[in-house]
């Protein structure tokens, strides 16, 4: 699988609505951040998890969103910023 | 390591609610349940002959030998080597096996502290921790208090750790929760120039290598 986003592109989570061994915290489903880096390519750990380990691999990014995009009430300065790491499949171009 | 379980399990908990079960279960005596059953099945493993018990020795062994001091090398080095800080920001796997340290994860990243920018590093969905070079995670860090809080207000986290950070410092919260691992590369305290390397690395601690805490400059008096 290509890498469909890099570094700077605008991305939005989505809501996939599985069950099992995710990875992607729901604090951040629905929400649009930047990708700041791709980190490589990895098995999908909800694969894996149910002992599938012949892939494919997919790509990983690390997506940066700002606090205040993820908690409307963050009572920090708008700088402050979380950093996650989000598979291919969990993403939208935002 | 086995100890007797002369109890019985008549878990009650506190009232009606636990829609889940606790994540762990202690009784009176201190025995976890998950102990207990980890206990039952290394004895059957051990008399069928599946598993010497030299074995799991071996393995708790490597599990625990990894520590703090293999994450204050690098950050030492890092300190009196810039070059070798280049590479360590670029490839954090690659410059800690140049220290002869072996990164058991699929990638480190490192993260440094400046003037104008603080990293925390948190696990959300579980206790994700570079755990090869800084050994098992404290238990505060895979507490589901700070699991939900550094992520939701991290600047109160830090204020109960004693770090007040100013608002005009960026903050970045990393949460370690797939592939990558992260390790903070803390500012290099003012007053430690003239000191050497493995003297650099004394003063750095595992609280500033997950980003709670500063290096705190050698006390006075300190060669």
């Amino acid at each position: 699988m290509k890498a469909r986003f890099q570094a700077g592109d605008r991305v939005r989570v989505l809501h996939l609505g599985k069950t099992g061994h995710i990875r992607t915290p729901f604090y951040v489903r629905g929400r649009t951040g930047t990708v700041t880096e791709l980190c490589g390519y990895f098995l999908n750990p909800e694969e894996l998890a149910v002992g599938n380990t012949a892939g494919p691999v997919v790509p990983l990014y690390r997506v940066s969103f700002p606090q205040t995009e993820l908690w409307p009430d963050y009572q920090g300065p708008a700088h402050d910023a979380l950093s996650i790491e989000i598979y291919d499949h969990w993403l939208a171009a935002g | 390591m086995s100890h007797s379980h002369d109890h019985t399990h008549d878990h009650g908990h506190d009232g009606a609610h636990a829609p889940h079960p606790a994540l762990v279960v202690e009784d009176e005596a201190g025995n976890l349940e998950g102990q207990i059953i980890i206990d039952a099945l290394q004895n059957i493993l051990v008399r069928k002959n599946l598993l010497a018990p030299e074995e799991v020795t071996q393995e708790i062994e490597k599990i625990e030998s990894p520590g703090v001091h293999l994450g204050a090398k690098i950050v030492a080095r890092a300190w009196v080597d810039p070059a070798f800080k280049e590479r360590l920001l670029a490839n954090g796997k690659s410059a800690a096996a140049e220290l002869g340290i072996k990164v058991g994860e699929a990638q480190l990243i490192v993260v440094e502290n400046t003037e104008a920018l603080h990293n925390l590093i948190c696990c959300t969905l579980c206790s994700c921790y570079p755990r090869s070079i800084l050994g098992q995670p404290p238990s505060w860090y895979i507490s589901k208090a700070y699991r939900a809080r550094a992520v939701r207000e991290p600047r109160a986290i830090l204020g109960e750790f004693g770090l007040d950070l100013p608002n005009d410092i960026e903050l970045i919260v990393h949460d370690s929760n797939a592939d990558m691992r992260y390790l903070v590369l803390p500012q290099r305290p003012a007053g430690t120039e003239g000191m050497s390397e493995a003297q650099l690395a004394e003063l750095v601690t595992r609280d500033c290598m997950i980003g709670v805490a500063k290096v705190a400059p050698p006390a006075q008096g300190a060669s």
